[in-house]
């Protein structure tokens, strides 16, 4: 694979570009100027300077046109974004021209993250002391990070690792994961007998984690079993329909989910087991431990579920749907069963939700959510369960810290316009994610240049009705 | 029978509804047809069209009440600044979001993944941009009923939907199946690989797919807008619904889209008569999750190339 990762094979279509075209005449000069990379990528930079200072800048509203545009625009502010654009332009033209120096610096740097990082002892040791260090820190803090560490942080690092099966392991995209911890988040509003519609028998928020499970995981077989027949971006529109339609239902079934006003009076969880007496009140931190709990557990199931034969089954599929089942797998069943598990995640986190707010309302489970999730997989990183967490810590926590800090104040509602171009970015200039998994990396590059694929989104199931038409290997 | 009390005024409403999602639904197809993907900010284009003929309206009309052949011409003016504004929007969206991760040929997921990038990025720069609350595009013309159809009153905005979009639909499907460009797209559509080797360049026709593509969801922007208005938020719904018409009728099928997008209009509008208003996002859904399970390819099949 070492010979083909030269510039030219990669792109054919540039090296056409380079013999001359007719009807070039006067503008010769300026085409061949287009043509200096280093010239492209200045114009990309003002560009990308303009397209920042408009995200950062004011307001705009519709009744004095483009005003939004022109406070960004037509103000200084607009040159601090371009100093910061253009100096990263600088950075990355001295780094290609300076390619030999900048690696023999970079190489020694990276040399010791590479020899280290493979160690399987290395990499336990650095889960322990993160562990550690989740359990001791937060104590210290004050209470708004408290609540945004329960609320914002832990219940996304828990969802982060569910998708991460879906998108990572199993190589689907599920854009109505949030459904999910709705009804995750409405079985503990029924069981706990605060719906309309009465259970039963009244359970405590603790029994109702194994029924929200499969409850979940039964609404995934059920969405996913006839979609995932068919190609897998179809399975993409069908769950984002999916969460809307849920939102719908909610707000629609006024006599079983109490509507639009939503459920109140969720109870909290408490223990009474062998003497042992713990009721979980109004407090953060002991619902941190318990998200923390399910943390640890989900990444030691997903952990010890990636290096079985599920694992390796979705691998196979991932890297070549064909060949998988042409060696016997059941690629149907493996792909619903990761739909499934990443689900049951989804309806846990919701049980934790509405069991520590108390109050669960359809406004909650809007598809920016389930955009969300996807955002902080793909910047930690595909299929990687370190990427998942950290990724997922990192991206909720920073926005966080920005919104308090003096220096930065930002719009709540601007936060997915960055959010959307980080997912561009990360396609474009790293789709592996911030803290990539080897094997995932690989099939990327792989499927980059030729062999296999890195993900499962061609026509499923060898008896589905595209199977004969779909011609996934258009060379686009 | 629930449907047969008000049947014809809400296959009026069905049938324009239709013709909305017939003009969406195009755009996902083409696009479909050349890279075998689901553009999923095909919705943002639609949205773009709404505001870009709001601008350009709101600039010229005013607060006027323009009537006659002036409104003709507004109109005109509407679908063509609807128009740009999609076509442009979707253009760019080719160059930022795709043609660097087809350079790299990159595996689908990243595709999809991008394009939703593109797509949130497009949706809440323009609620940050335009303001959050829906805006009232001035209307061309004096909406009221034009006639009377089978006890149904047929309001003069139907009737300029119909018109434009029929309009549109014959225009486009003519032009993928008489002209160079046309041929350039289907040929892509049947087997891009042979297509460069016979001198298609493919790049440009993607570009050109994309550019039909957001001509048609901008003008359907539009015709949206004058009935709704335009908000940050218009495209969502209508695009899910233009995507489950697409697959009604078989993706990648041009006219397809057209019959699928009928067909979804007018079925989801009878379902309110029966089911009530707040279930014809359920019934779509259910449409499209219906069709996947009995008949995936859809109504006239797959395939651009062999369509027109």
């Amino acid at each position: 694979m070492t010979t083909i990762s030269g510039e030219a094979v990669n792109h054919p279509e540039r090296m056409a570009s380079r013999s001359p075209a007719p009807g070039e005449g006067r503008y010769r000069a300026l085409v061949r100027l287009s043509r200096n990379d280093d010239v492209r990528r200045f114009v990309i930079s003002v560009v990308g300077g303009l397209v920042l200072a408009l995200i950062t800048g004011p307001e705009g509203n519709g009744v004095q046109m483009l005003s939004g545009i022109n406070g960004a625009l037509l103000h200084p502010h607009v040159f601090i974004c371009l100093a910061v654009t253009v100096g990263v332009w600088v950075l990355i033209t001295v780094r290609h021209h300076f390619a030999r120096q900048v690696e023999h610096v970079s190489g020694r740097v990276m040399a010791l993250p590479k020899a280290v990082l493979p160690d399987r002892r290395v990499r336990a040791g650095l889960w322990l002391a993160l562990f550690a260090f989740a359990i001791i820190y937060p104590p210290t803090l004050n209470s708004f990070w408290q609540n945004v560490l329960v609320e914002q942080i832990g219940i996304y690092v828990l969802l982060a690792i569910g998708l991460n099966v879906v998108v990572g392991y199993a190589g689907l995209l599920d854009l109505g994961y949030i459904a999910f911890f709705a009804i995750g988040a409405y079985s503990d509003a029924y069981w706990t007998g605060m719906l309309p519609v009465h259970p039963p028998l009244h359970l405590n928020p603790f029994w109702v984690f194994p029924l929200a499970i499969l409850t979940a995981m039964l609404a995934g077989v059920l969405l996913g079993g006839p979609t995932l027949r068919l190609r897998g971006d179809y399975l993409a529109i069908v769950t984002l329909g999916f969460g809307e339609i849920i939102q719908i239902v909610a707000n629609n079934l006024q006599g079983v989910t109490g509507g639009a006003q939503g459920v109140i009076n969720i109870p909290h969880f408490s223990v009474h087991v062998a003497g042992i007496k713990y009721h979980w009140g109004l407090s953060n931190l002991p619902y941190y431990y318990l998200i923390l709990g399910f943390i640890v557990l989900a990444l030691l199931a997903y952990f010890s579920l990636e290096h079985s034969k599920v694992g390796r089954a979705w691998t196979a599929i991932r890297e070549d749907e064909v060949a998988a089942e042409a060696a016997g797998i059941n690629t149907l069943k493996y792909k619903v069963m990761a739909f499934a598990i990443g689900a049951s995640t989804s309806g846990v986190a919701g049980v934790i939700v509405a069991s520590q707010i108390g109050f669960v309302e359809p406004g909650d489970f809007t598809v920016q959510l389930s955009i969300l999730i996807l955002v902080l997989v793909i910047f930690g990183g595909m299929g990687s369960l370190a990427g998942a967490v950290v990724g997922a810590a990192v991206l909720q926590w920073l926005p966080q810290f920005l919104r308090v800090h003096p220096l930065f104040g930002y719009n709540q509602l601007d936060l997915y316009i960055y959010f959307g171009a980080i997912l561009i970015l990360m396609m474009i200039f790293r789709p592996e994610g911030l803290i990539p998994s080897r094997r995932r990396r690989r099939e990327i590059v792989l499927a980059e240049h030729g062999v296999g694929s890195a993900d499962a989104m061609e026509s499923g199931h060898s008896g589905g009705g595209l199977a004969a038409v779909a011609n996934p290997e258009a060379d686009l | 029978m629930c449907f047969t009390t008000n049947f014809w005024p809400f296959l009026v409403q069905g049938l324009a509804d239709g013709f909305l999602y017939a003009l969406i639904a195009l755009g996902y197809t083409l696009v479909y047809g050349v890279l075998q993907l689901i553009n999923f900010a095909h919705s943002e284009v639609f949205m773009s069209g709404g505001f870009a003929s709001y601008f350009v309206l709101e600039a010229l009309i005013g607060t006027s009440q323009p009537h006659g052949m002036a409104s003709v011409g507004y109109v005109a003016i509407g679908i063509g600044a609807g128009a740009f504004g999609g076509a442009l929007v979707a253009f760019l969206l080719e160059r930022v979001a795709y043609r660097p991760l087809r350079r790299r040929n990159a595996p689908r997921l990243a595709f999809l993944i991008s394009a939703i990038g593109g797509s949130y990025f497009i949706y809440n720069l323009a609620g940050k941009e335009f303001g959050r609350n829906a805006l009232e595009i001035p209307a061309p013309f004096l909406n009221g009923p034009a006639f009377t159809l089978f006890g149904a009153t047929i309001q003069t905005d139907y009737v300029v939907v119909a018109i434009c979009a029929i309009a549109m639909l014959i225009i486009v499907d003519r032009v993928v199946a008489m002209t160079r460009l046309g041929k350039g797209i289907r040929a892509v559509a049947q087997d891009a690989e042979t297509a460069s080797l016979m001198g298609v360049n493919i790049n440009r026709v993607i570009s050109q797919t994309f550019v039909i593509g957001g001509l048609l969801g901008g003008a359907a922007g539009f015709l949206f807008g004058l009935n709704f208005g335009v908000a940050y938020t218009m495209g969502f719904t209508p695009a899910l619904k233009a995507f489950t018409a697409a697959v009604l009728g078989g993706i990648g099928n041009i006219r397809g889209a057209v019959l699928g997008g009928l067909l979804l209009g007018v079925i989801e509008n009878l379902s309110v008569t029966c089911i009530g208003a707040n279930w014809r996002d359920v019934v779509a859904f259910g449409i499209l999750v219906a069709v996947l399970l009995v008949r995936p390819t859809g109504i006239l099949g797959e395939r651009l190339g062999r369509s027109a």
